[in-house]
């Protein structure tokens, strides 16, 4: 059929709209000047054009995170694909659909070390879901297709489409996504329904119980998260929340614990050690959360619920695992906890809750306040205070301290609106990321807490919020460190703080205006409301350098090494506990 | 499930994959990035008509680990199925090598009775030497290899092992 037939920038073109897609992030180049062309001739995909490939694709995860599409990002050959492996490795790590065409040289040209030619498929195997090469245009449309079912499904993660130049100039034949059938990956969704009612009968008989749930649950869509509220709450128990899963149980719950890990809090660690039944929803047992592997959670039976089977059994050893989607695998949960009136034992689960409040009675999120600095704490609990019960805040962080103050003192209470690069620790995530989320929500107040060193890593990406009129405030909390790890030099290098401090910083307000923002400064805690309520205030986008305490360390903290039961609560701990060589080599 | 992650076992894993540019790479990327063994692995395509291929992996590690292998490898979009066949029943394994010996006198006079009790076939001879081509499990390849050695051996060729199910089910 005639009609069908056209190039391959127009099939792309095509095939993105025909995937839904309504914004592309991008940066163009030699090798993708035929697709370039064809955005040119057309209006119904707008691209936001960034300063850095890496921009372009945290700004995709963030779009993607905060609306629950594909992010889509278009770079060129050679640098404009390698540029962007950082952000491919951080979706993949996060598990974050993005699917990102690069571009590159002709077919030809391929093998011959052309100009700006990279082999884009063997550096990203690793670090994307699955990749593609196109070197017919007869196979691109059914490629873009099962790239985005691929993306979208099962583990989300990203997919990177090579596309040589000759390939988008060639003509060839449109094929609709609903033509295209996917032979070998479809990933399972239901859950075993024996091992549900395995999984459910061993939970209504705990008697120290506990959820610990992820980021699948945020990942599995907004219906998920609210499965998981009603399932908590019709069995009482405590429930605990990962980096990557805070919003998907409310924060201002009683059940709700904190979050758990590293910088989690003392009742949901101490929790997760003595528990006698962990329900683990879409989390992944990562280092960050166990501590010492074999100290952690040592008399408890393990429920772990994960799409990805690779995930169960990969750290620790499981008992009931099933595999499936969160949302199916909780509906079901719920609908047999009802269907056989499982009534867990009062009186063990009045004990258990007596014991955590004991737990919680330590307030291990107490910091010494200060009238005479501003205390990172306090500014995020006043950011926290000034933004509450509003249902359009996203926030989005970089990596370091203020990410798990962020973590800790923001209370989250939907999902969705929490932005932070979990596994791979991505410094320079935040300011393109909220950037992203901004272009989803245009009208949202979108929030990158950041420390002063990240926001350097891709701070380029103020030009692009310039050009597109985001409103994005970034709030700096500004300690002239990199200050994770000047922490630890503290705590485990005897305070040789060796190329950690951040010398020459930029005067942040400057350089707000320079990129046509507003800047705003508090260097007392007492300007820090006021420099708050003026951010939120402002029409445009906003850099607040909040000059914070040089020397506050972030706590609760389990040292790398050790188990959840050894925690250090506070400044005063740490002398009396050196970190063992173990934990000395673990990051 | 319970785990005994002291013992390691020797595992032959059978993997049915898209015949396509890249898919051997993503397989030993993954086994290399994890930091998985492969002692065997061979690959060829058996089904032209559906362009499929299979790859035959014999790895070794503690139960959890081998669960692991299988699981990533499921992950990889082009993968159509994976069989452990060292769990899944009785199966067959063959593996051929090409076994050169160079030597006159006595000592090549002894490679060829040797090789007449293992079966293996003279594929080329000249006066001062032969070349052997021996099918059989692993084992006995070891076992022929290390015959020859002190009879001239030269140089060794194996294509690593093939595996498949015994009786009448698919893999």
């Amino acid at each position: 059929m005639a009609h069908d037939q056209m190039n391959g920038s127009q099939i792309l073109i095509k095939a993105l709209e025909n995937q839904g897609v309504d914004v592309i992030f991008g940066y163009p180049g030699g090798a993708v000047l035929p697709l370039y062309d064809a955005l040119f001739q057309q209006n119904k995909i707008r691209h936001i054009l960034v300063r850095h490939e890496a921009g372009a694709v945290h700004a995709a995860e963030g779009y993607a995170r905060s609306n629950g599409r594909v992010g889509v990002v278009l770079v060129t050959s050679g640098p404009g694909a390698t540029n962007a492996v950082t952000g491919l490795t951080d979706a993949l790590m996060d598990s974050i659909p993005v699917v990102c065409f690069a571009g590159q040289v002709p077919t030809h040209l391929i093998g011959n070390d052309a100009f700006q030619e990279a082999d884009t498929t063997g550096i990203t195997r690793p670090c994307t879901k699955h990749n593609y090469l196109v070197k017919d245009v007869g196979e691109l449309a059914r490629t873009i297709h099962e790239a985005f079912h691929v993306a979208r499904s099962g583990r989300p993660g990203p997919v990177v489409i090579d596309l040589p130049k000759d390939v988008a100039l060639a003509t060839g034949p449109y094929v609709p996504a609903s033509k295209v059938k996917h032979k070998s990956y479809n990933p399972r969704v239901k859950g075993d329904l024996a091992l549900i009612k395995e999984a459910v009968e061993l939970m209504a008989t705990a008697k120290r119980p506990i959820f610990y749930c992820g980021g699948g649950v945020i990942n599995s869509g907004p219906a998920a998260s609210q499965l998981l509220t009603e399932l908590v709450r019709l069995t009482g128990y405590p429930c605990t929340l990962t980096a990557m899963g805070l919003g998907a149980f409310p924060a201002s719950d009683g059940q709700f614990l904190g979050m758990l890990g590293m910088h989690g809090t003392y009742e949901a660690n101490l929790a997760m050690h003595g528990c006698d039944v962990m329900i683990n929803i879409g989390a992944r047992f990562d280092d960050r959360i166990t501590g010492r592997l074999a100290d952690f959670s040592p008399g408890s039976k393990k429920i772990h619920v994960d799409i990805d089977p690779s995930s169960i059994n990969k750290n620790v050893a499981i008992d009931i695992g099933i595999v499936g989607d969160v949302a199916h695998v909780l509906e079901d949960m719920i609908k047999v906890w009802k269907s056989t009136q499982a009534k867990p034992d009062g009186k063990a689960l009045k004990g258990w809750w007596k014991e955590i409040d004991g737990w919680r009675g330590r307030d291990c999120l107490l910091y010494a306040h200060s009238d005479k600095v501003i205390k990172p704490q306090y500014a995020i609990q006043r950011l926290h205070e000034a933004t509450k019960g509003r249902d359009d805040v996203y926030i989005t962080t970089e990596v370091g301290q203020h990410q798990m103050w962020a973590a800790q003192y923001y209370g989250f209470e939907k999902p969705n609106r929490w932005m932070t690069s979990g596994g791979l620790g991505t410094m320079g995530y935040g300011l393109p990321a909220a950037m992203g989320v901004q272009v989803a929500h245009p009208d949202a107040l979108v929030i990158d807490i950041a420390g002063e060193a990240s926001l350097l890593m891709n701070i380029q990406e103020m030009s692009t919020i310039a050009q597109y009129r985001l409103p994005v405030k970034v709030f700096i909390l500004n300690n002239e460190y990199m200050g994770m790890v000047r922490q630890w030099q503290e705590l485990m290098h005897g305070s040789r703080y060796s190329e950690s401090r951040m010398e020459a910083m930029p005067d942040f307000v400057k350089l707000a205006e320079a990129f046509g923002a507003v800047g705003l400064r508090a260097t007392k805690p007492s300007e820090v409301d006021g420099v708050i309520a003026d951010m939120i205030a402002a029409d445009g986008a906003v850099i607040a350098d909040i000059r914070v305490d040089q020397a506050e360390n972030c706590f609760p903290m389990i040292p790398s090494g050790a188990a959840h039961n050894e925690m250090l609560l506070g400044p005063e701990d740490h002398t009396e506990q050196p970190s063992s060589e173990e934990g000395m080599v673990l990051v | 499930m319970t785990f005994q992650p002291e013992t390691e076992r020797q595992h032959t894993i059978s993997v049915l994959v898209d015949n396509e540019a890249g898919v051997l790479a993503r397989v030993i990327g993954l086994f290399s990035g994890r930091g998985y063994n492969i002692e065997s692995l061979t690959v060829a395509e058996v089904d032209p008509r559906e362009s499929l291929s299979r790859i035959t992996i014999v790895t070794s590690g503690t139960p959890m680990i081998i669960e692991q292998i299988k699981a990533q490898l499921e992950r990889l979009v082009p993968v159509h199925n994976v069989n452990d066949l060292t769990l899944s029943g009785p199966h067959v394994e063959r593996e051929l090598a090409l076994v050169k010996v160079r030597g006159t006198g006595d000592g090549r006079v002894e490679s060829l009775r040797i090789a007449d009790i293992f079966r293996a076939r003279v594929l080329d001879s000249s006066t001062e030497s032969f070349v052997f081509e021996i099918v059989g499990d692993t084992g006995k390849l070891d076992a022929f290899i290390n015959l020859m050695e002190p009879l001239g051996l030269v140089d060794v060729a194996r294509t690593g092992v093939a595996a498949i199910a015994r009786g009448p089910g698919e893999i």
